[in-house]
């Protein structure tokens, strides 16, 4: 077993990339993947139930805006947010993009996160857990989940990531794809 | 001296991504339970429908391992149905035991399906020789999981005196109290252990930042205040930080998790048949590490090997562990 | 044609000086209303030798006031002397036993007539038929249950011949604990308690740090800080089929609550009243019922 994992911040050229981003751009891209996922991965949203509805605020605090999810199964919707345009929102799960990705992709424990302060959640508590439990279950891989979106084209961007990846997880220090299982 | 006895490693599983990361790291027995009312962890986005219990088994099986069904909540006046047809399910779909608590349940069971193993639940705190004879002599109980309020001698003690199995937890969440015997969840939230299979639910937890602290709240009740960048304690109600006369500070338990890796030896000595490890809760990344480091531990043991020093601290609510009632001086 | 509802007073649940005990029980002998009165230890096996010799006395001036006398068991049995106190229990075959943990049932022979504590979980219909095909007589039903489960519970009970008994007065038995919580907050071990539980009549108040009251402690027990009453709503429990009610031992004028009790049941004090004049009584005291209405157990509403 490794040590304690530790998240250091996105590293400050990358937020300095990001930060002039056009959020409407990358909006439409998530929009498209979180559309793919729902109809690739049902049984994701099944588990959700009625917290589906809800609208989650996930705050990498680390990087220059925030994500509304309201992944509702018939339509769930993501859409990037200035910070200061948060919104309303039920639930928000913060803390350093590096956590929140190793959390999704299976390899840290969304518990041992908050009990060690790495992740702060507010609002409704019960929605957080059943996102958490939903995504734990769902085995995602963000990766595999954006090469789907673009079809055929898909796969042999998908296998180019792959063998970038490693490089930048290291450069990064983030969990780019789902490590454990096949 | 190799070839000592193993144990059977029981181990936790509240999805099906959890279930097949317990058996790939080496479980012999996977439990779970049903997506409702039914089972003590009720949670959220937990659980499995009985099509997802199928293919659940299906993977254990092909694998070698077993898969134990958990109905361990009281069912409630008048809805038996719900509590009746979660046993039939798990017959029905080949489980190798059913987890019980309720007597009536106990009771249903041994004469529906008197070849569907049956196992104690912790819940039903059968915490001495004579109240596990009792349930095995009355219901054909085969296994006792017993309650975390006894010593190694204790376990000792009644297991020379008993012909069932036991079953002890070694890792996870510490009930502090008799399990099944607890109705503080539902004094301060309404919802409880033994009626909804639920403690301290999430839908009653509240956190609020408060001039420089974390304030938790379940239902009407603050259950601690943190400073900034402590150790965060989900508010289960027995882990809270309360004032009683002029006491201040953590009345019941500390917000520390059972560890009980080191007393391997010491359990198997005590006559224990199965290691339990509890957090049906907790992700599949966390059941991955916990049973890869427990089915280490019981295999060095087994070889004559001395066992590895405990990695999982990092993994357990508070970050500190505890060997718990194991040792006389926790009482 | 079935009879008035009886009125159980439990077991004292608390560490009081044994001349206090006997007290106590001399005058519930000879003044209050109550039908049945039940003897014993069931928080904490250490407390027993502390007033064993007075029991006898009590039983026979309970007896001689015409009161039933029941000898309740041990919640939490796990030591060696605890398992024979079970046995002692069951050896003294004149009197009725409550089984306030399965342990009991192993020394009760198949047949002989027992009652069912508050402690024991009989949540449903099923298990409220296995216990009195094997000789439950009468059932306190646990104080979590909401009244629908109550009044199943009831019907239920009155099929299998047996008498259902609610819990209407007293801090709510909420846990019990291998560890002593007494012990523990005045930084004693078990083992070398010195019987600080003594010190507290009613049990030591839990409070939260915004200053919540919140919970009692009591030994290895676990109380709610609220005091249960349920007497405004003893009209709905008896229309329901609940046939006893059972109040448990607090320091304050224990007669005068059993009169309230008894005028309610019978109708001669409106129920809402009778719960009224309970406050007069307890002045400190703050009630809950939430229980009942399927809350949280520590609200209070009053029967409407």
């Amino acid at each position: 077993m490794s040590d304690a994992p530790a998240f250091p911040a996105v590293p400050v050229m990358l937020r300095l990339f990001l930060t002039p981003l056009p959020l409407p751009l990358l909006g439409l891209v998530l929009q498209r993947l979180a559309e793919s996922v729902a109809r690739r991965r049902p049984q994701l949203f099944a588990r959700l139930g009625a917290h589906g509805g809800k609208a989650f605020l996930i705050d990498p605090t680390d990087v220059p805006f925030v994500f509304r999810l309201s992944p509702r199964s018939d339509g769930p919707t993501i859409e990037p947010l200035r910070r200061r345009d948060q919104g309303a929102w039920d639930a928000r799960i913060a803390g350093p993009l590096g956590a929140l990705l190793a959390m999704v992709h299976g390899e840290v424990d969304g518990d041992a996160l908050f009990f060690s302060r790495d992740i702060v959640i507010e609002g409704d508590t019960e929605a957080v857990l059943a996102l958490r439990n939903a995504l734990d279950d769902a085995e995602l891989d963000l990766l595999a989940e954006a090469a789907a979106v673009l079809g055929p084209a898909g796969d042999r961007m998908e296998s180019l990531a792959r063998r970038l990846t490693p490089l930048a997880s290291r450069l990064t220090g983030l969990a780019l794809t789902r490590r454990d299982g096949s | 001296m190799p070839n000592r006895k193993t144990p059977e490693l029981v181990c936790p599983a509240g999805t099906p991504a959890a279930l097949r990361a317990a058996v790939d790291a080496g479980a012999d027995s996977i439990y779970c339970g049903f997506q409702d009312e039914t089972n003590a962890r009720n949670f959220p986005g937990l659980n499995f429908t009985p099509e997802e219990l199928a293919a659940g088994i299906g993977y254990a099986h092909a694998r070698g391992a077993r898969v134990l069904v958990a109905i361990n909540t009281f069912s409630r006046a008048g809805a038996a149905g719900t509590w009746h047809g979660a046993v039939d399910t798990a017959a029905a779909l080949g489980a190798d035991a059913v987890i019980l608590a309720d007597i009536g349940l106990l009771d249903y069971a041994a004469t529906r399906h008197p070849e569907l193993r049956r196992h104690l639940s912790v819940q039903a705190a059968a915490a001495n020789a004579d109240a596990i004879r009792f349930y095995s002599e009355a219901f054909g109980v085969k296994r006792v999981v017993l309650p975390r309020v006894l010593t190694v001698s204790e376990i000792a003690a009644i297991n020379r005196e008993i012909s069932c199995e036991t079953e002890v937890f070694v890792f996870g969440g510490l009930c502090v109290m008799a399990e099944g015997r607890c109705s503080l969840s539902s004094y301060a939230t309404g919802k409880s252990p033994n009626m909804n299979g639920v403690c301290s639910p999430a839908s009653h937890v509240h956190y609020r930042e408060e001039g420089g602290e974390l304030v938790s709240r379940l239902g009407e009740f603050t259950m601690d205040r943190v400073p900034k960048h402590h150790p965060a304690p989900y508010p289960t109600l027995c882990k809270g930080c309360f004032t009683a006369g002029a006491y201040r500070g953590h009345v019941f338990e500390d917000p520390v998790s059972l560890d009980a890796a080191t007393l391997i030896p010491q359990l198997l000595a005590a006559g224990v048949s199965a290691f339990k490890i509890e957090g049906r809760q907790r992700s599949r990344s966390y059941i991955r590490d916990v049973v890869t480091s427990f089915r280490r531990a019981v295999d060095a043991h087994a070889s004559g090997l001395p066992i590895p020093a405990g990695t999982l601290q990092r993994l357990s609510e508070g970050q500190t562990t505890t060997a718990g009632a194991y040792r006389k001086t926790w009482r | 044609m079935t009879s008035s509802p009886g009125i159980t007073l439990g077991p004292l649940l608390f560490n009081w000086p044994a001349d206090r005990w006997s007290d106590f029980y001399a005058r519930i002998a000879d003044e209050a209303e109550v039908d049945r009165v039940c003897l014993g230890e069931v928080v904490c096996s250490k407390r027993l030798p502390l007033y064993i010799d007075r029991i006898p006395d009590a039983i026979e001036r309970l007896h001689r006031a015409g009161k039933q006398v029941i000898l309740s068991s041990l919640a939490l049995v796990t030591l060696k002397r605890e398992r024979l106190m079970c046995g002692d229990l069951a050896a003294n075959g004149d009197l009725e036993v409550e089984v306030n943990d399965l342990t009991m049932l192993s020394h009760l022979s198949p047949g002989r007539r027992f009652t069912v504590g508050p402690l024991v979980n009989v949540y449903n219909e099923g298990t409220l038929a296995y216990l009195a095909q094997r000789g439950a007589g009468r059932i306190c039903l646990p104080p979590e249950l909401p009244f629908s489960s109550l009044a199943s519970l009831s019907q239920a009970a009155a099929q299998e011949g047996v008498e259902p008994e609610a819990w209407v007065f007293g801090r709510v038995p909420l846990a019990i604990s291998g560890r002593c919580y007494h012990a523990r907050v005045h930084g004693l071990a078990k083992d070398n308690c010195q019987f600080v539980c003594g010190k507290d009549p009613d049990g030591l108040e839990v409070d939260t740090l915004d200053g919540e009251e919140f919970l009692a402690i009591n030994g290895v027990q676990t109380l709610s800080h609220t005091h249960c009453n349920l007497i405004g709503d003893l009209e709905a429990l008896m229309q329901a089929g609940v046939r006893s009610f059972r109040m448990s031992p607090h320091s304050g004028d224990m007669v005068a609550v059993a009169r309230l009790v008894r005028q309610a049941v019978d109708g001669a004090l409106d129920c809402a009243a009778a719960s009224e004049r309970l406050a007069g009584l307890l002045p400190q005291a703050r009630f809950s019922n939430g229980y009942l209405n399927g809350t949280c157990g520590a609200a209070f509403s009053r029967a409407g």
